[in-house]
């Protein structure tokens, strides 16, 4: 059940309101004042700092994360926005504190370097492979076509994605 | 990067949306998806005091088939939305595929219809098709609705015709004629590029005859544009390739293009004569596509 917020009507204002949602499956409750974007809400105060900004505008994909289900840039989002949502972070990939089969893909084809863009590009990968677990090269690109990476070069997460699904799609654990 | 301090509310009936649009005025601004208001706000271009989320409006978000009617799509239906609607899909695959190639996928899933009219943009991908199709607007207000052709909405870059307290709730696609229609964009990447050019196209055929073209252009002009001569070069005619490119031809010189960074103004006419052509021989060919 979505909660109301308290503003509905006419006592809105610039005072902070509670935000509850579910990030990475734990319940989160806050208040939050209404200028904070969700990718301020968790680096600043849930502290996950996997959560990038690159440009903080929409173009790189850097703070990608997962909102009921779908790949959204957390730095053009108000936390308010996130009432009642289901947030994934990349802190939430692992299983038990293993890297999952999708991380330990991109370490294997070296799709990172300074890994920057990589939890972005991580989550528009798990988005992809949550809805698509069988996707060609077209799709996976046009997936992370929103996540920029400048120094790795695309063709090794490319790689790496198309591995992972396969191990997935044979029956692997996330 | 920040945002400016603003009073948000997030209205859960429309009718609290207008009254909260009439109250504030000028002042305040919709959130939609965000991805242009957040953006100009972070830029300091816009600094509304007040911001009216729809995000509490679900009903706004549905694309469905009203008999009489047409294809009615809620303003506040995403980008994704439009791209995977199974309805859009069998009746105008052109709108959708026009969603599907816009932005990237993080903006596509946030991203509105509204929002996509709303702004104004000269650029923005969604008019066009939808103004080839015919298609209508409805905005709700303090004061009541009305609805109008998408194509009068417009009046400049980043203006409109809606008043501060009106809300875009529906965009309709009427039952129509047309035996085809696509939308074709030139951009400088195939993702995350604004439109150098657009154009969009529904065709009316009988056999070989075309009884009816409409052609909309976008980039073309400080607002998206109806190619009229070059529609009345192929009403009533007996389709041939160089009647396609007289058509072409004739749409390069009826629109206004500027310069900017994207493209100079001879670069952006020459984009329209063979965007135009290719557009027409598409929905010729293959239907709504």
């Amino acid at each position: 059940m979505r909660e109301q917020p308290s503003n509905t009507g006419e006592t809105g204002g610039t005072d902070r309101v509670r935000l509850s949602c579910v990030v990475n499956g734990e319940k989160v409750s806050a208040l939050v004042e209404p200028h904070l974007t969700l990718l301020s809400f968790l680096r600043q105060e849930l502290k996950l700092l996997g959560v990038k900004e690159g440009c903080g505008e929409g173009e790189c994909g850097a703070c990608t994360v997962i909102m009921n289900g779908n790949a959204v840039n957390s730095c053009l989002t108000l936390a308010l926005e996130a009432e009642g949502a289901r947030i994934l972070t990349v802190e939430g990939l692992s299983n038990g504190g293993g890297l999952s089969a999708l991380q330990e893909e991109f370490v294997k084809h070296d799709a990172l370097q300074c890994g920057f863009c990589t939890p972005g590009m991580l989550m528009s990968a798990r988005a992809l492979l949550d809805r698509n677990p069988d996707p060609g090269t077209e799709e996976i690109k046009e997936a992370v076509a929103g996540n920029l990476c400048r120094c790795t070069g695309y063709y090794p997460i490319l790689e790496a994605i198309t591995a992972a699904a396969k191990r997935e799609r044979e029956g692997e654990q996330r | 990067m920040y945002l400016p301090d603003f009073e948000y509310y997030q209205p859960n009936s429309l009718a609290e949306a207008c009254r909260l649009m009439a109250k504030f005025g000028p002042r305040a601004r919709i959130l939609a998806g965000g991805t242009d208001l957040l953006h100009k706000m972070k830029h300091g271009q816009l600094e509304p005091e007040v911001i009216v989320s729809l995000n509490g409006l679900e009903r706004l978000r549905e694309i469905t088939y009203q008999k009489g009617v047409g294809v009615v799509i809620g303003a506040r239906a995403t980008h994704n939305d439009i791209a995977g609607s199974a309805l859009l899909q069998e009746k105008y695959r052109s709108v959708c595929e026009a969603a599907h190639h816009m932005a990237n996928n993080q903006i596509r899933n946030v991203g509105t219809l509204g929002g996509n009219i709303v702004n104004a943009v000269p650029s923005a991908d969604l008019p066009p098709i939808l103004i080839a199709l015919g298609a209508s607007v409805k905005l709700a207000g303090s004061q009541g609705r009305r609805v109008l052709p998408l194509e009068e909405f417009f009046t400049g870059v980043h203006s409109s015709v809606i008043e501060p307290d009106e809300i875009l709730t529906e965009v309709i696609i009427p039952d129509q004629p047309s035996t085809g229609s696509t939308y074709i964009r030139f951009g400088l990447r195939r993702s995350g590029a604004l439109a150098v050019v657009g154009a969009a196209v529904a065709v009316t055929m009988e056999g070989e005859t075309c009884r009816e073209a409409r052609i909309a252009l976008g980039a073309a002009a400080p607002v998206p544009m109806r190619a009229r001569q070059a529609e009345a070069v192929l009403k009533n005619q007996v389709i041939t390739p160089d009647l396609l490119e007289e058509a072409g031809v004739c749409a390069a010189r009826e629109c206004s293009p500027r310069s900017s960074i994207r493209g100079s103004e001879e670069y952006r006419r020459d984009l329209v004569r063979v965007l135009t052509r290719r557009a027409l021989q598409k929905a010729i060919k293959e239907g709504h596509v």
